[in-house]
Formats: C-alpha cells, structure tokens, sequence
C-alpha cells in the first residue's frame, strides 16, 4: 500500500460525484437506485471499497459479464492443459469458448495437451430424453480416442440443469469404469449474477475430487511453492514461473495455465501457495490453508515496482538463499527495466487509461501503467466483490472514479468526461472505443500479445501500450465530441 | 377448425372420454385429429386397436434429428377416419417431457399436419400442467376451446379449479377460453349437483354428465371406444350426446377461479368436506 495519497489533477471527489450523477440522470428511478451504489469515487486513504458488487446485473442495460459455466469452463478447468473437458450441453457453449480466452499451453495435441472442442452436442431428443445416456458414451468414446488424457471434466451448460440431468452420478459409475478421474462441474449459466459463481462451484470442484489424490513423484524441498490463479494467458506463466525458479522457489504446480491435473491434485504438500487471481482461486488458497496448513501470498508481477515489491515480499517468506536471489535478480533486472522506462515514458508520460477487465488486473495493472508514467484515472471490474473493491481502493489515485458491473453507456459517459487517452478493456468494448477515436487494448487476452506478466513482459507491456496509445492513427480520425 | 384441449387431474379419464367424445364426432361425420400430449402415449390406442402408437419423440430419437422426421411416420389413421398422433417423451425422472410436447407440436405445424378439412384438433394433456410445454397446446394460435375433466371426488375438483387458474392466464394474453366441465362420474354423493355448483361459480357449465358405466372397460379392454364396440349401448349415447352438445357449444368464458377457502367453503356445503378443528392441527396422537 503507498503511503502517501495520490491525486490527479482535475479530478476531485466533488467531480467525479458530478460526472456519476450525469451518467445516472438517463436511468429510471428504479434502475438509478440500483445503479448508483455500484459507481464511486475512489478514497485512497480509507483503502475500502467505494462500491456494491456481486449483484444482479440490472435488466435493460448491456453488462460485460459472462456466465457461471463461463467461469468454469473458460477459466478454471479449461487452461488445465492435460485433460478433456467436456461440453455438456448444445453446441454452441464449448465452441465459442474454445481456445478464444489465449490460455496458451504446451505439449502435443491429442497426446499431452487437449486443446479441442468436447461437447455432447444436444438435440432436441436429448433434451426431452435426458442427455445422461449420450454423456456415458461420449466418455468412454473420449477415453478410447485419447488414452492419454489424465482426466475429463463435465461442464454443465444451462439445459442440463433445467431437465435435470444427473452427471455426478454418470461420472462417478464411468470414472469407475474407465479408470480415470472424471469430475462433474455444476456449472449451469443460469446460476448466480456473474462468471464469478462459476469459479467458486469449479474451486468447490477441485476440493472434491481432486486435491490429495496424487502425490509428487520427486522428493519435497522447502522451496516448494504453487502458482494459483494463473491461466498463462499470453504466456504469462511462463514469463513468472521462470522468474520465481531464479529466485530459486520450485514450482511445482500451476493452477490452471498449462496445467496438469497429477501436478494440481498434489499441491496440498507445497509450503506456499502464491496467488495471482484472488477472485477466481481465493477459494481453494483457504481451503489448502485450512486442511494442510499451506499460507497463502498474494503478489504482482506487473511493472518493476510492483514486482521489486512482491519478490521481497516472497522472499520474507523463506530463507536467506532466497532472499539474496531475489535481491540479485532485482539487481540485474531493473537497469533492464530502466531502459525500457527511459525509452518509453517521455512518450507516455501524464497520459491517462482506463480500465474494465475481469478477476484482478483492474488493480495489479495499475502500477505497470505508472511505471510509464501514466495515471489510471477509472477502473472497475465485471465480478468482481468486496474484498476485490477493498484492495483497489489503494491502488488507484486518489477520488477517481470506481465502475462495478458498468453498463456500456456508463462507461462511455465517462470516457466522453474524463478523454483517458488509452482504454483498456474488452472485445465487446473495444470498437466502441475505437470508433470514439480512443486508442484501445484488449486486456483480456493481451490483444494477442503478451506476456505481460514478469519482468520478460514489460517490455512487451510497455511496446504494446506506447503503439496503441501513440500509433499516428489516432491523428487521423476526428472523434465527434 | 376448431382446437380443442382437454386438461383434468391424473387418472380422471381424460383419454378415455377424449377418445369416447371423439369417436361421437366422428360417428356425426366429422373430420377429427387427436394429438396425445402425454409420455404415456395412451391418448389413440382406442382409436386405432393399438397398444402404443410410435410417438414422435420416440421417432424423433431413432432417426437422430427431428428433421428426418416424415409425418407420415407418426400419422396413423384411426376408427372413422380419424387422425393420431402421439407426442411421446422420456420414462419419469429424465429429459424434459415438457419439451417433447412443444417438440411434436411444433413438428406437425412444420409439416402441415393441421388440413383445412379436419373439423376439430383434440389435444389431450398430461394430468398436471407441470411447465410451460404442457401448456403449448393452448399458446396463441392452438387451443382456444378448454374441456376440463373432472369428477365429485375433492381433489378432482381442486385440480380443475387450478387448471382454470391457468386457463386464466393464457385467457388474459389470448383467445384460450374454458368451454366447460365434463363430469366423467366417479358415484360420489351428490356428484352431479355439487360438479354444476362448481362449473357455476367457475362461470362455465357441465356440459355433460357421463355416468359411470363398466361398458367402458369392457370396450376398453378391446381397445375399442364405447361408440366402436356396442354402438347400441345406452352409454354410447351418452358419449354421441357429449359429441353433439360440444358440437353445438358457443359458451366459451374466461373462468373465474375460486380462492381456496372458496372452494373448500364449496366442499362442505355438499358435505365433502368436514370443517377444520383448528385445535387439532399439528397435535400428535399420543399427546
């Protein structure tokens, strides 16, 4: 946490009340009240959330959000790179989430890594009938095409749930059969207010038929440790994985960006668990906490201030060995990082982003963009909850506007009041923006980029954000406010 | 074309005097399709002297899609000319048998099922309008003419009373009206007048009152309709005689539910039912 508060100038609490009261002056009563406690302005010094959240999305407005099974498949069960998961539903669900979320893995598809599409692929026979004969068969043709897999998840769509098919007990009667750990996700998109649901119950899901029943083959050594909530997008993982090996930490098992379901199911032996995305894995942290003892650590490997800070901070938590590596990593990365600084923040410097992702980079991003000398001057999250809210609170400069669950209109009204000069959000938000005349990143997949994640990703961070915010494009179109 | 959809507790005799009342039309001459919306699949057997028609859905899961589906694969022509079809669905406790009704209706629309020269369309329902696909036959467009089936016995008559709570709804967005009662006798005590009691404050009639005759398990056993096996029967009348009065029926109403203790209030004027001692509920036995 900064001590000292950081101000924008122009922004003052009374100013970003105003611009909030102007974008609800459109809604109805009824929608303003509900609206209105899910925009603030930041109170840096209060360091807690400014904001309602994790709250239906109210009926009417466009909202970002995405579904329980979106959180399941999408996020927490789909990076684990050696398994199947299946689709279980119609077609649609698994095939536009397939692969488009830029989790990226290694391995040999169809041998170590099953990168593809699974999905029961409802009719209307299936529906009336019940899909649980179809799913038996579908895994046992699964296990038969690809012996290699090490585990198959079931994820229920939506009408799975309303016919009432039971899956858990098709998984427990096949996994027996066919000798391979099959886990059933209730993960219908219809369940809770947001994708947010869909980690908890996919968490839930881990805890139940996965944790403890493996153990790793080599020896343990004090420097176990385990990447949470890492899903390598862009290659994020391996940009922090190599890094925390030179600080000489093994990791052991990442949860899920490449991962591997033996790796994960042994993780309750680890002696520190280091958490990237709280919301989506916050869960299964205390659960391993609770049941084995294991700490917890929260960390940022954007930007060099925040990862100087978070590789003391891992390295408080061990020996000297360590400490002194970290303390020789630091030292060799950051005249690295100082270059790239000095290359880029002349043409950066004092311009303005806002943001809207998901799970944590409305708040752990926020230092890299200030390593280049920019402001982040709105940020908000999709699912975010409270104790998301409350550790953004210091992160973000002091009275600038907080967006829980924006809807498209608010969000623009406030980029029309605030002119950020890059924005970073996502695909259904990006040609909004552009066609505003906005420079635009989607932060979700890296835009195609990436790594961002470590000291390896700055500099790709840094390139990407300066070619955005000043490709000469922008001189040419003529924003019509 | 007239539509029409008979509803009624489970076990009431739906299919029975559906069947019966159609064979009546029939018998005047009438061109008549019957749409079983039931996964039991029993609404045509006495129609057509079979035991269970191929329905829809289950062509539907032999030939993988609904769209290899022909209709004369789950058209069967029945006792004077009348045409069968039966929805089908899953066995109890999987799959979605509401969506097999929406599923088969939608498929005869598709398929030009409904010919200009057919004078009525019976829709015979599943007891309980569980979901929204037991309700398809009286969506806009379908259904418009309600018969419900009903009896002297309590919870008959609680049934009917909640399936005009329905007809309600769909009265109040459509065209869907209830056309009437039809007592399909069970010999309770005064049956006949407390059913009129109940059509009247419903705001709809007993069309008919059917006498309760073993003549009607003995077709049944034959699987043969009353109006088929024994034309002569005196029971047989009774079905031509419902036939002629729903012919005839233009007393078509939105209905006028009653509230519970109503209904109950009913009940016990007709001796059905005892009034509540308060003192005793929830007192165990050895207390």
């Amino acid at each position: 946490m900064s001590d000292k508060i950081r101000k924008i100038e122009g922004i003052t609490k009374e100013s970003t009340e105003a611009m909030i009261a102007d974008a609800l002056s459109v809604y109805p009563e009824k929608a303003k009240k509900k609206r209105a406690p899910h925009l603030g302005a930041n109170d840096q010094a209060a360091g807690s959330a400014c904001v309602k959240s994790n709250k239906k999305t109210v009926p009417g407005v466009m909202s970002a959000r995405g579904c329980a099974y979106a959180g399941a498949k999408g996020v927490v069960w789909g990076p684990i790179r050696d398994m199947v998961h299946v689709s279980h539903g119609p077609v649609g669900c698994g095939w536009y989430s397939w692969g488009t979320r830029r989790n990226l893995v290694t391995g040999i598809n169809g041998v170590t890594q099953f990168a593809m599409q699974f999905t029961s692929d409802f009719q209307e026979k299936d529906i009336v009938y019940g899909g649980d004969k179809k799913l038996k068969t579908l895994l046992a043709e699964a296990v038969d095409l690809f012996p290699l897999a090490k585990g198959i998840s079931v994820l229920s769509e939506c009408p799975v749930g309303l016919i009432g098919d039971d899956i858990n007990s098709v998984a427990k009667q096949s996994a027996k059969e066919l000798d391979i750990p099959i886990i059933p996700c209730n993960c219908e998109g219809f369940r809770g207010v947001s994708q947010s649901l869909g980690h908890h119950i996919s968490n839930d899901t881990i805890r139940d038929y996965i944790i403890e029943t493996r153990e790793f083959a080599e020896p343990s050594s004090p420097y176990d440790i385990a990447l949470i909530g890492d899903y390598n997008i862009g290659g994020d993982v391996w940009s922090a994985k190599s890094l925390l090996e030179e600080i000489g930490l093994n990791v052991k098992s990442v949860w899920t960006g490449d991962g591997e379901l033996e790796k994960i199911a042994a993780t309750h032996t680890v002696k520190l668990n280091l958490i990237h995305c709280y919301r989506s894995m916050n869960y299964m942290c205390k659960v391993m906490e609770e049941k084995y003892g294991i700490p917890w650590l929260e960390f940022n490997f954007f930007g060099p201030t925040k990862i100087r800070e978070s590789l003391r901070a891992i390295g408080a938590r061990f020996d000297d060995t360590i400490r002194e590596k970290v303390e020789l990593a630091i030292a060799k990365y950051e005249p690295i990082m100082q270059a790239i600084i000095d290359e880029y923040k002349p043409r950066l410097d004092g311009k303005k982003v806002m943001l809207l992702v998901g799970g944590l980079r409305p708040r752990h991003t926020i230092g890299a963009y200030e390593d280049l000398g920019m402001d982040c001057v709105g940020s908000g999250y999709e699912f975010a909850h409270t104790d998301d809210y409350d550790r953004t609170s210091p992160e973000m400069p002091d009275a600038t506007v907080v967006y829980d669950d924006p809807s498209e209109y608010e969000f623009e009204k406030f980029a029309h009041a605030l002119k950020p000069d890059l924005i970073g959000s996502g695909i259904k938000e990006k040609y909004v923006f552009q066609k505003m005349g906005i420079p635009f990143r989607q932060m979700h997949s890296w835009d195609y980029s990436g790594p961002y994640h470590g000291y390896n990703g700055f500099e790709i961070f840094a390139r990407d954000v300066d070619m955005a915010v000043n490709s000469p494009t922008w001189k040419l179109v003529k924003a019509p406010f | 074309m007239r539509q029409i959809a008979i509803y009624g507790k489970g076990g009431i005799g739906k299919s029975t005097t559906t069947q019966n009342t159609v064979a009546g039309l029939a018998y005047l001459g009438k061109k008549v399709m019957i749409v079983g919306c039931d996964p039991k699949a029993d609404s045509t057997r006495l129609i057509l002297h079979a035991k269970v028609q191929n329905t829809v859905m289950d062509l539907v899961r032999e030939k993988g899609t609904v769209e290899d589906l022909e209709l004369d694969d789950v058209m069967k022509i029945g006792y004077g000319d009348t045409k069968c079809v039966e929805s089908g669905g899953p066995e109890p406790g999987v799959g979605c048998a509401g969506r097999g009704v929406i599923t088969a209706i939608n498929f005869l629309e598709e398929n030009g099922a409904y010919t200009p020269d057919l004078d009525f369309v019976f829709y015979d329902v599943l007891g309980d309008v569980v979901c929204g696909g037991f309700a398809m036959p009286i969506r806009e467009g379908k259904a418009e003419e309600i018969y419900i089936v009903c009896s002297g016995e309590m919870m008959a008559m609680y049934a009917a009373n909640n399936i005009a709570k329905g007809i309600l709804k769909y009265a109040s967005s459509g065209k869907v009206r209830l056309a009437g009662l039809i007592c399909n006798a069970r010999k309770t005590d005064k049956e006949f007048e407390l059913v009129s009691a109940l059509a009247a404050k419903l705001g709809t009639q007993m069309i008919h009152f059917v006498p309760r005759d073993n003549q009607v398990q003995r077709a049944e056993m034959r699987r043969m309709t009353v109006i088929e096996y024994s034309p002569e029967h005196p029971q047989a009348q009774e079905y031509r005689t419902l036939a002629e009065k729903i012919l005839n029926n233009k007393m078509l109403v939105v209905p006028t539910p009653l509230e519970m203790e109503e209904l109950e209030d009913l009940l016990m004027e007709y001796g059905i039912m005892e009034a509540e001692d308060e003192s005793v509920v929830g007192v165990a036995e050895a207390a």
